[in-house]
């Protein structure tokens, strides 16, 4: 390829018109600082046509909507939640906390009609410690743990991080677990006596 | 001690509107907005901020040199403020008209250099050092070019005061005591035998009296920018390499007074560009044969409309300049210390010299 030497323009008008369009450069840009851009987000159409005005979001006033599929803050539909512990499992980072108790009487079904059995007297979500990588949104079998579209959660207090989703309340648990309790007593009775019967015949 | 108490206080506004316009213009010029937030589009910042400085605590550091360490604010805002005293605000109000304004202020001002001085050196702290020693090299340098292009117009005006000066620039002009019998005509040639005398208005500002005056303004308004440590010509303060320059090791009150010196230097300078050149408090619309626009927007001299019009013609012209500074700011490059020597002892004061030249030919020719 044939090399051209680059020749440097240099002379007092040149220098004088280059200025001047560097003046007119930042007069056009203050001129135009009475349109602003509309807070659209990247996929939009108008997102790379709007080359003029403000640029600046008032943020807490107004935000760019976030993508459908960003990955945000975790939710949990506690009453879809058949705690099947899947998510704790799954968690990479180990930030969900699950503990359960077999019901013993019939808690009705999911909003997908899976059978609950389970109480979940604890369902903690650390958020200080989740990574967001959604690997408990894709294993729940009922779809009830969700990514929210909310970002902004920040908290002074490092303890309010972490997230309580479970319904019941320390004492109801309490009684849950005593019936849970007294059922297998009853049941380990029922079948001492069984096998009792069982040896006797 | 009125005037000292009103001028002081015009210039606290001026210099309160002009540190928030900073923030705005320079917001503007970059797609941003500058304060929102105090006050309605956040016209309060700039009062909150020195509310803020005000209630910092005054540190002294402790291997400073203190006596200078202490003065050097103050005297560098004196310095500054007493060159306000010769500006003539009105037809009829000037602080202290005295004969040889023009000579005082460059005097006066000139003081500034050794506040930056006392304050660099004071602060006993390299960066503090360095910014005081670039900013005293840089302000006695282009005091050169500047004094140059003042000298020009002293010459086409046969003046040093300042009032005198602001009157020969408009239709008022044989109102002045002394100056019953002058003329003004175009360009200031009376070969060409256009009067100009009762037309007044923009043909007879400076840069038109005399068009030489115009590069003499553009030469003045250059070296005033370095002058008062504005971009292009804040090597002293570069923020990026010297953190802030001479005022690094100030805080609250005096910080808050060297602030203002800054600001006020800039006003001052511009107020000094415009009554030189730019036809002082006197209005830019020409009588045009029956329509005495020129009349109609000086008022009469003496009352409080000339007062209205006069500042409000002065003000106005000012803050043009002013804009022109900030835009200037937020444009250019800061330019390396060579360069910035090179532009004024290679470039400006050679063509400052023949400007003083062509002036005075100009001057043979106007009489
Ligand atoms: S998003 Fe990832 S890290 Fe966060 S809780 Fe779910 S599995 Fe754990
Ligand atoms: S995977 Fe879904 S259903 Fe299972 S425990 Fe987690 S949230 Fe509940």
């Amino acid at each position: 390829m044939e090399q051209k030497a680059i020749k440097h323009k240099t002379g007092f008008w040149y220098v004088v018109k280059s200025l001047l369009s560097g003046l007119g450069l930042t007069w056009k840009h203050f001129k135009n600082a009475r349109n602003r851009r509309t807070p659209e987000y990247v996929s939009d159409e108008n997102y790379f046509k709007q080359p003029d005005g403000m640029a600046t979001l008032k943020y807490p006033y107004e935000a760019i909507p976030v993508p459908d599929n960003g990955r945000y803050r975790l939710h949990n539909e506690i009453d879809d939640c058949i705690v099947c512990d899947l998510c704790a499992k799954v968690c990479p980072v180990n930030c969900i906390t699950i503990e359960s108790v077999k019901a013993t009487e019939d808690i009705g079904t999911t909003s997908d009609g899976t059978k609950k059995r389970l109480y979940a007297p604890v369902f903690d979500i650390d958020m200080a410690k989740c990574c967001y990588c959604g690997l408990c949104t894709t294993v729940c079998p009922t779809d009830c743990i969700t990514m929210t579209p909310v970002y902004d959660f920040s908290e002074v207090d490092i303890k309010n991080m972490v997230y309580h989703f479970t319904d019941l309340s320390p004492e109801q648990a309490e009684e849950k677990k005593l019936l849970l309790a007294k059922q297998q007593e009853e049941m380990a009775a029922a079948k001492a006596a069984a096998l009792a019967a069982r040896k006797q015949g | 001690m009125l005037a000292f108490l009103l001028t002081l206080g015009a210039l606290l506004g001026v210099v309160i509107v002009l540190a928030y316009a900073e923030r705005k213009v320079a917001a503007f010029m970059q797609d941003r907005m500058g304060p929102t937030e105090a006050g309605p589009q956040g016209s309060l910042q700039a009062v909150a901020d020195v509310l803020k400085l005000l209630q910092k605590e005054d540190i002294v550091p402790a291997a400073a040199d203190k006596k200078l360490f202490k003065l050097a604010p103050i005297l560098i805002f004196a310095a500054v403020f007493a060159g306000f005293a010769v500006i003539p605000f009105t037809p009829a109000l000037v602080p202290a008209g005295i004969g040889i304004g023009v000579f005082y202020l460059l005097a006066i001002v000139s003081l500034d250099v050794v506040g930056l001085l006392m304050a660099g050196w004071g602060s006993n702290n390299k960066y503090a050092m360095l910014g005081a020693m670039r900013s005293v090299a840089q302000i006695v340098s282009y005091e050169i070019p500047a004094g140059l292009a003042i000298l020009s117009a002293v010459m086409v005006c046969q003046s040093l005061d300042f009032q005198e000066i602001s009157y020969q620039q408009g239709a008022l002009m044989n109102q002045f005591p002394g100056l019953e019998y002058e003329m003004n005509w175009l360009f200031g040639i009376e070969a060409l035998g256009i009067n100009t005398t009762t037309i007044g208005g923009i043909t007879t500002w400076n840069i038109f009296r005399a068009p030489i005056l115009l590069v003499a303004f553009v030469i003045y308004f250059i070296a005033s920018l370095a002058e008062s440590n504005r971009a292009p010509f804040d090597i002293p303060e570069a923020e990026s390499e010297l953190v802030a320059g001479f005022h690094v090791e100030y805080s609250g009150f005096r910080f808050a007074v060297l602030f203002l010196a800054e600001y006020s230097m800039m006003v001052l300078v511009c107020l000094v560009a415009v009554v030189l050149f730019l036809g002082s408090w006197n209005t830019p619309l020409p009588n045009i044969g029956p329509v005495a626009l020129a009349y109609w927007t000086s008022g009469t001299a003496g009352e409080v409309s000339s007062i209205g019009w006069g500042i409000f013609w002065l003000l106005s012209k000012t803050f043009v300049l002013l804009f022109l500074q900030l835009q200037l700011r937020w444009t250019y490059p800061r330019l390396r210390v060579d360069q910035l020597m090179h532009l004024c002892w290679k470039v400006l004061t050679p063509i400052a010299l023949a400007v003083v030249l062509i002036a005075g030919i100009w001057r043979l020719l106007m009489i």
